[in-house]
């Protein structure tokens, strides 16, 4: 970076194996975590939270739970929809029957069952491999989804088969339901997901994080060294549903509002597929850029006609914003097949050693 | 519990064999359906084998190639004349695809080629619409969509036109592949990559042939289904309805998206008339999956897949 870290010595393991070793890395990410929680809820208007903010947190949150099993587990998956849908359902199901537990719990115990789920189907990620469990869990995305529509129970009967967040308050504070201001959802979503970013960086760098790239790298390697195959895929397939599984509840909860099981269809599975390639497999700095990417490119292209005074038809301009967002994915996956993670550790080591590369 | 039993593993059999002739017309309906999925899977398996891409993309080809083909009739062409013009510029797709998406993205892990079909189906699902118009068009290829009675049994025409062009297809396919020579140099890329170019075979000549046969197909196909439920958006959609046909058949090979297309297709429709009510019925998203998912437990190189050996 432009500044220099000369003279700061690791002296103890701790600091050898701190997540950011540099100082003045400390005091940025710090800052810039204030500065997260504090900026928005005081300047940003409700559209900027509602359409941008949010939507941004949850699907990163999303994309790390797709980042775990796929980029470091690598195992490909594209029924994160599927358990997105079993996490905003159970939580659904879960407020309407126990009101008066604190809606983060409620949000966990969703998760935990997205993650039993996610363990039926990771099963047969044991014997299927590659591009055909890619299509198998594609089995998962579709039952779900079919489940969720046919049995009203799942929706308390409600006749559009659309569940709504109930009001719920955590301390106080109305953070779900129509009354909740967007900047109370807003800090519970990065709350949510800083925690699960913390959590997920230490998963990673730890025994089991070594154990899911041993997989992922060469399974049968992997088995010969002692992983064990069985527990660690299941692990991966555990614990990526159950980040699904809470940013599907916050995703009902917390950004929409009311959903019905369109709102988890298989699009939703390659939205965040995306993400996680474009930001970066096998990067937590990547979900969160591959999500700030997917989110802002459409409300770009959405408004650059509008900022140019360019007026065109709204079909047309739909397929035109088709065209020029597949083009994007054709020229970053081209430009950067690491996606944009990789780019920023670059340019890292790049001004690290700027102005003099040598 | 007795009842669930009995109205899972009793009443459909008994169902079928009181009624002979409905029975025959599903599994009639199953097979054409179930060849008209081989289509779809026969494009996937011809780029899959020789460049390794798993091609998402291949759905929403079907749905440019009867988008341009109805378009130019539209426009006043005669069928003959818009067919060959299709045919030109799926040839001329290919090549482009080759040359502004494969080629910078060669020796890249097999998911990021994924992906970049995928980024290739949005642009091209935008770019058809964006050229022909979203609305619903009609493709009439002259074949009525009427049934026929045949032996006491409801036959369609049109489904049946679409199960001999897939059998023509296939048969064709075969021989290219079998007995010309730039099949024969197709069969070595998709054998080994680097064993073929070392012989001289070129590589990036092999990948628009492959790619310009997949988008043949993809006429083919658009044109069958494109007949069948009009030309509009959701035909790009049976790409997922292939997915399981693939996974089945295995991705390597043609026979096995055949034979997996008929597995599918007459299980789907048996699924869903004999099984369907139930669980409430449309079951048809899901149940080509599972189908599928339980084959691949036993067999995880689908029917007719390569044998995977693994080695350190």
């Amino acid at each position: 970076m432009i500044y220099r870290e000369a003279g700061q010595f690791k002296t103890t393991y701790a600091s050898d194996q701190a997540i950011f070793p540099v100082v003045q890395d400390r005091w940025v990410v710090a800052a810039l975590l204030v500065a997260a929680f504090v900026v928005p809820t005081a300047l940003a208007s409700d559209y900027w939270l509602q359409a941008i903010l949010i939507p941004f947190l949850i699907y990163a949150l999303a994309a790390l739970g797709l980042n775990i099993l796929t980029g470091y587990a690598g195992q490909l998956s594209l029924g994160t929809g599927g358990f997105m849908a079993v996490g905003g359902y159970a939580a659904f199901k879960l407020t309407s029957v126990f009101p008066g537990v604190n809606i983060l719990i409620i949000f966990l115990a969703a998760g935990l069952f997205a993650a039993a789920v996610g363990l039926a189907f990771g099963l047969p990620s044991l014997r299927i491999k590659g591009f055909y469990l890619a299509v198998a869990t594609l089995a998962a995305q579709f039952f779900l989804i079919w489940l969720f529509n046919k049995v009203a129970w799942f929706s308390n009967y409600a006749p559009s088969g659309t569940i709504t967040a109930p009001p719920r308050t955590v301390f106080g504070l109305m953070v779900t339901g129509p009354q909740a201001t967007p900047e109370a959802r807003y800090v519970v979503a990065l709350g949510l997901a800083v925690v699960f970013a913390l959590v997920a960086k230490n998963l990673v760098r730890g025994r089991v994080g070594r154990s899911w790239m041993a997989i992922r790298d060469r399974d049968i390697a992997a088995e010969i060294i002692g992983v064990r195959p069985l527990r660690t895929k299941l692990l991966a397939f555990g614990i990526s549903s159950f980040y699904c599984g809470v940013a599907g509840a916050a995703y009902v909860f917390l950004y929409l509002g009311s959903a019905e099981t369109l709102a988890f269809d298989i699009n939703l599975s390659f939205l965040v597929l995306f993400m996680v390639i474009i930001g970066g497999l096998g990067s937590i700095l990547g979900s969160f850029l591959g999500a700030a990417f997917i989110v802002m490119v459409p409300i770009f292209l959405t408004n650059a006609p509008h900022a140019l005074g360019v007026s065109l038809p709204v079909a047309l301009l739909k397929q035109i914003e088709l065209m020029i967002f597949g083009g994007l994915i054709l020229f970053f996956l081209i430009v950067e097949p690491h996606g944009l993670a990789r780019l920023w550790q670059i340019t890292k080591e790049k001004l690290r050693l700027w102005p003099f590369p040598h | 519990m007795l009842s669930v039993l009995h109205a899972v593993f009793v009443a459909p059999f008994v169902d079928m064999a009181t009624a002979p002739t409905f029975l025959a017309e599903v599994l009639i309906g199953g097979i054409a359906a179930g060849l008209m999925y081989s289509l779809v899977a026969l494009g996937f398996v011809l780029i899959f084998k020789a460049s390794g891409v798993f091609n998402f993309a291949q759905g929403v080809m079907v749905l440019f190639a009867a988008l341009t083909l109805v378009g130019l009739m539209e426009k006043g062409l005669h069928v003959v004349v818009a067919l060959l013009a299709t045919v030109v510029v799926m040839i001329a797709l290919a090549f482009g695809i080759e040359r502004v998406v494969l080629r910078p993205l060669v020796n890249q892990a097999p998911i990021i080629l994924f992906m970049a079909t995928i980024g290739l189906n949005f642009f091209l699902e935008g770019l058809g619409e964006m050229l022909w118009g979203a609305n619903v068009k009609r493709l009439d290829v002259g074949i009525p969509d009427e049934s026929v009675k045949l032996a006491g049994i409801l036959i369609n025409k049109l489904e049946m036109s679409a199960a001999a062009t897939a059998a023509v297809l296939v048969a064709v396919l075969a021989v290219f592949f079998q007995r010309t020579r730039i099949g024969r140099a197709l069969r070595a890329v998709a054998d080994d990559h680097e064993a073929a170019l070392s012989i001289g075979i070129p590589l990036k000549t092999i990948w628009v042939v492959v790619w310009a046969v997949a988008g043949l197909v993809a006429i083919a196909t658009g044109v069958m289904w494109g007949a069948k439920s009009g030309v509009q958006f959701s035909l790009s959609l049976i790409a997922l309805k292939a997915l399981p046909v693939l996974i089945l058949g295995g991705f390597t090979s043609v026979p096995g998206a055949i034979v997996g297309g008929l597995i599918i297709g007459t299980g789907e429709k048996l699924g869903e008339v004999y099984w369907g009510p139930l669980v409430g019925g449309a079951i048809e998203n899901w149940f080509a999956y599972v189908l599928a998912l339980v084959f691949l437990v036993f067999r995880p190189q689908g029917l007719f897949g390569e044998r995977i050996i693994e080695r350190v």
